[in-house]
């Protein structure tokens, strides 16, 4: 398991992660959720060693990545934001020389080289100049350098990112899939991507995780208020001022008028269900209802009603 | 160990999968072969001294040329993150890279060997012990400044700026003993030693002093360990 510990980091004057704690468990997909420049890319960074952190600690099985950097370094494979690629070198020779400084010799290579050709779609392109190949081909091939010599441990830094939805689709499996038997960590800024593919998301913003959890967990614990937007006929000025006055916990605003129609917008704390009496505060004042919704929170939701407001309800 | 063998084939590779290799063994050959030709038959001695002082002026200009992309372009391209990332020890990727150079340098060297060949069939009396000795001596050189050209492209992602830079640090190593004149007289013994035509031309003339061996092991180790250093520095910015 990885085992992140008050990870802070400074560039020059910038203070790009405030203050970065939380474990990864063995066989978890985790999804780092953030906007962009929150902080995703480098605590990815610090964890494959790029770079080192100002302070804290990052453990890979209660091993320190400073101290064995070395042996550490094995145990992942990553995939940079970038994906870069060396454009001169054949599709063959890179993931040969990646596999050499991994260890990986002849047949025990070839091996490896079969399976992550399979997993990543690389029949048609093995033989070709990566400067040649596709967007979509060089993501693939940015991943099967990065599982060639089957880590336990793969950091993928938003995968797939310029993909067509197809490709997204296979590399969302692909990634579920490996998921299955590996500590999968992906990050991205995209909800849907993460919500579709991971166990648990972290959601970081301006340097410190503001969630964690699985997505009904997050979605669950989004304080804040819900919202009724209703469309309603016959309405008077005197018996929205009654339902007002009647209940004081609902926020009643009234929205522009279309015809005979006013639209209703009614915010209440979460918890309650003040459906019911609305209802029938309707029925009593006359009113015809014509609509009435509710806004159903959203993963999106938490994403934004933490990173936009400072995210001071974590 | 192994990884330096691995960098180095990936290197070596990549200069001949681009034009760069070709362009620079055949350009460093027609340059030398011109200038080491021009005045041969003017002078009219079988000697092969001319070529010694021609090559390291040709090295100023080609030397930077095949290094200024070694580290650069790692940065500039990104791919720093992925061998960064990699189990490989900077010092083994450094030294990698460093060696692929040096080989294209030798290859190059090796071109010139026609000029020798030449000489020894239409000369007489010819210092076979010196013009061996004079080779030697421009391997060092290269070694010296391509150790130079790999320093320079560690200090900057731009390669341009990088073969501007190790142009400078050559030069002043170049120009050093032209410039004694210029210099208290207390200072010229160092700047002497200092300067790389010093001790090449000593070899040239068949001798091989350990002060000159001391000169170009000391000045190839300074500039490589500060490369490493350079490369290391990454990870705190």
């Amino acid at each position: 398991m990885i085992r992140i510990e008050n990870l802070v980091k400074h560039y020059g004057d910038v203070q790009a992660l405030r203050s970065i704690s939380f474990d990864v468990n063995d066989g978890e997909i985790v999804g780092f959720l953030g906007a962009n420049g929150a902080g995703k890319s480098t605590t990815l960074k610090i964890m494959t060693s790029f770079l080192s952190p100002t302070s804290g600690n990052v453990y890979v099985n209660d091993q320190n990545i400073l101290d064995h950097s070395l042996d550490i370094r094995q145990q992942i494979g990553y995939l940079p934001e970038s994906n870069p690629l060396y454009p001169e070198m054949m599709v063959y020779d890179l993931l040969e020389f990646t596999a050499r400084v991994r260890g990986i010799i002849g047949k025990d290579f070839r091996k490896a080289l079969g399976k992550v050709v399979e997993q990543c779609g690389l029949q048609g392109v093995i033989h070709r100049q990566i400067s040649a190949c596709s967007k979509g081909y060089k993501q693939r091939i940015g991943l099967a350098c990065a599982m060639i010599h089957d880590p336990h441990i793969l950091i993928l830094d938003e995968p797939v990112t310029g993909l067509d939805p197809n490709q997204i689709v296979e590399i969302r499996e692909l990634i579920k899939q490996i998921g299955q038997e590996k500590m999968v960590i992906m990050s991205s800024h995209i909800l849907q991507e993460i919500e579709a593919t991971v166990d648990r998301i972290v959601i970081i913003d301006d340097g410190i995780i503001v969630a964690n959890g699985t997505s009904k967990e997050l979605i669950a614990n989004l304080k804040g208020r819900t919202q009724l937007a209703l469309e309603v006929k016959n309405v008077s000025e005197d018996s929205v001022h009654t339902l007002k006055a009647t209940h004081p916990a609902l926020d009643v605003s009234i929205g522009p008028k279309d015809g005979e129609t006013f639209s209703l917008s009614i915010e209440y704390e979460r918890g309650s269900d003040p459906r019911e009496s609305i209802f029938k505060h309707a029925v009593d004042s006359g009113w015809v209802i014509l609509e009435m919704s509710r806004h159903k929170i959203q993963l999106e939701d938490v994403f934004r009603s933490l990173t936009m407001e400072g995210g001071s309800n974590a | 160990m192994h990884n330096v063998k691995t960098i180095f084939v990936k290197e070596l590779r990549s200069y001949f999968m681009s034009p760069m290799a070709y362009i620079f063994l055949v350009c460093f050959t027609l340059f030398n072969g011109y200038f080491f030709t021009n005045t041969f038959f003017l002078i009219n001695q079988s000697d092969m001294r001319a070529l010694f002082s021609i090559v390291p002026l040709v090295y100023l200009f080609f030397i930077p040329v095949i290094t200024m992309g070694l580290l650069a372009r790692e940065k500039n391209i990104g791919t720093i993150e992925v061998i960064a990332t990699l189990p490989i020890r900077d010092w083994e990727f450094v030294m990698g890279k460093y060696l692929s150079a040096l080989v294209l340098i030798v290859a190059g060297l090796a071109f010139t060997l026609v000029h020798f060949f030449t000489l020894a069939s239409v000369g007489a009396n010819i210092d076979f012990g010196a013009a061996l000795c004079g080779y030697l001596g421009l391997i060092f050189v290269g070694a010296f400044y391509a150790a130079i050209g790999i320093f320079s492209s560690s200090l900057t992602e731009n390669q341009v700026v990088a073969f501007i830079i190790a142009v400078v640090i050559v030069l002043v190593f170049f120009l050093m003993d032209k410039l004694l004149i210029f210099v208290p007289h207390s200072l010229a013994g160092i700047i002497q030693y200092l300067s790389v035509d010093y001790h090449l031309s000593n070899m040239s003339r068949g001798v091989i002093d350990s002060r000159n061996l001391i000169y170009f092991g000391t000045m190839i180790w300074l500039f490589l360990t500060l490369t490493i250093r350079m490369v290391e520095t990454r990870r705190w910015r």
